[in-house]
């Protein structure tokens, strides 16, 4: 569903060297690599946002994209409700783990952190979609959610949904990646 | 006999305390409260305008706010972070008080704009707000999933396909020909004051989106219906009660 040929992708200018790239219906791949090597920069070129600079980049036609980024929904003093935000992806609550399933009624800004992050995660990965893209999904989860992520992660795969995790998480990756492609420094002339 | 002399300006006024309110939400969302300061102000300049060059000023006022809020998109990249309301505001403002000072006629409608004498509004006027109110409603119904969805989750909204500047312009629109309708009969800052105190004191308690938008929408139906009850008791302008009214219950609950 998603192919990368020598592909270099940035905002201004290049910023990751030429990577070559796919993905199937139902598999999971794991971008990984150090920081400032441009993996956020690929998952938005895949979300057609960065600019492809060179190779190619081809994504099958009439796909339902699903793009979670790091940045958290701006709640903050708004009546909105985790069942609120699931509705407007089209998520449905239906197997949040025990510990936030009694918590989607309350107001997001009520939520602790995790919480917070983990339905915002939620309603994008339940949302409606033939390729989901994640940008950093581990971020603010404590062990649990992570677990319960990873599961999720596989039911989801195992739907026909494909998905793209860019993660600094190894022990994560490892475990819920069917395949992992590491991005190389760019070479600066 | 009296009842009859102010059903219509009640009934105009209600339709508007219904409306502002829940135009008021999405403006809180969007943290654009201040637009309906500046399309209040650019109406009033441009009802004034419209008198002065011998128009019907509802139209010259409906038109100056249509047109501030189309043409606010075209400077969108270079005004940002409020910018665009706080200019609008203040040429607004500056030209309404200029013609006012120097214009007979448009200093006599200059004060009931800015003081918002609704018990002026006459059978025209309701039936402009009976027909505009159920039809505003109505957008902004289409338009709320679209809103909330932009402003949550801006890369999802844009990677499924949905264009955002139906929606931004659309909503501006909305906003700016309602906040003129309200600013003819209310005035400028009752018209401010229903758009901007019952979201703000909604969104303290509310559990969700929706009971947000239902205690706003009660909130301004109650300051409504008491500061007309008041204004007419006490033989007052309805504007100056209506902000007063509603910056006491904020003052109360906050």
């Amino acid at each position: 569903m998603l192919r990368a040929e020598a592909l270099v992708v940035g905002w201004s200018g290049p910023a990751t060297s030429p990577i070559d790239f796919s993905l199937q219906a139902g598999e999971i791949v794991g971008l990984t690599g150090p920081n400032g090597v441009g993996k956020s920069t690929l998952l938005a070129a895949f979300a057609g946002r960065a600019t492809v600079f060179s190779g190619c980049l081809e994504l099958q036609a009439g796909l339902r994209l699903a793009v979670q980024t790091q940045e958290v929904p701006p709640v903050d003093g708004l009546p909105l409700s985790g069942r609120d935000l699931l509705g407007l992806t089209g998520a449905s609550p239906e197997g949040l783990p025990p510990w936030l399933i009694d918590r989607v009624d309350l107001r997001l800004d009520r939520l602790s952190g995790g919480q917070r992050h983990y339905l915002a995660l939620w309603a994008v990965l339940h949302a409606p979609a033939d390729l989901v893209l994640l940008d950093e999904p581990t971020n603010n989860l404590d062990a649990a959610g992570v677990r319960h992520l990873t599961a999720h992660l596989r039911e989801r795969a195992r739907e026909g949904c494909g998905i793209v995790v860019v993660s600094h998480d190894a022990a994560f990756v490892a475990a819920a990646c069917d395949r992992v492609v590491t991005l190389e420094v760019r070479d600066v002339d | 006999m009296s009842t009859d002399l102010f059903l219509i300006p009640f009934l105009t006024g209600l339709g508007l305390a219904i409306l502002l309110p829940l135009l008021g939400c999405y403006l809180r969302l969007r943290d654009e409260w201040l637009a309906a300061l500046a399309y209040s102000h650019v109406s009033a300049a441009g009802a004034l305008l419209a008198l002065v060059a011998g128009l019907p000023p509802a139209a010259g006022g409906i038109a100056a706010a249509a047109l501030a809020g189309a043409g606010k998109r075209l400077f969108a990249a270079r005004l940002s972070g409020g910018a665009a309301y706080a200019l609008l505001l203040l040429a607004g403002w500056s030209l309404a008080v200029l013609l006012a000072a120097n214009q007979p006629q448009a200093e006599r409608l200059g004060h009931a704009l800015f003081d918002g004498q609704l018990y002026f509004s006459s059978s025209a006027q309701l039936w402009l707000v009976a027909i505009s109110v159920p039809v505003a409603l109505g957008v902004l119904r289409l338009l709320s999933r679209h809103l909330l969805l932009a402003h949550t989750y801006p890369d999802f909204f844009r990677i499924r396909g949905l264009r955002a500047w139906p929606t931004q312009i659309g909503f501006d629109l909305l906003a700016a020909l309602a906040l003129a309708l309200a600013t003819m009969n209310l005035g400028v800052m009752g018209a401010f004051a229903l758009v901007f105190i019952p979201p703000w004191l909604a969104f303290r308690r509310a559990r969700d989106w929706r009971a947000g938008l239902l205690r706003s929408l009660l909130l301004g139906l109650v300051a409504y219906i008491v500061a007309f009850g008041v204004a007419l008791w006490l033989d007052q302008p309805f504007g100056p009660i209506l902000a007063v009214m509603l910056v006491a219950f904020g003052l109360i609950v906050a």
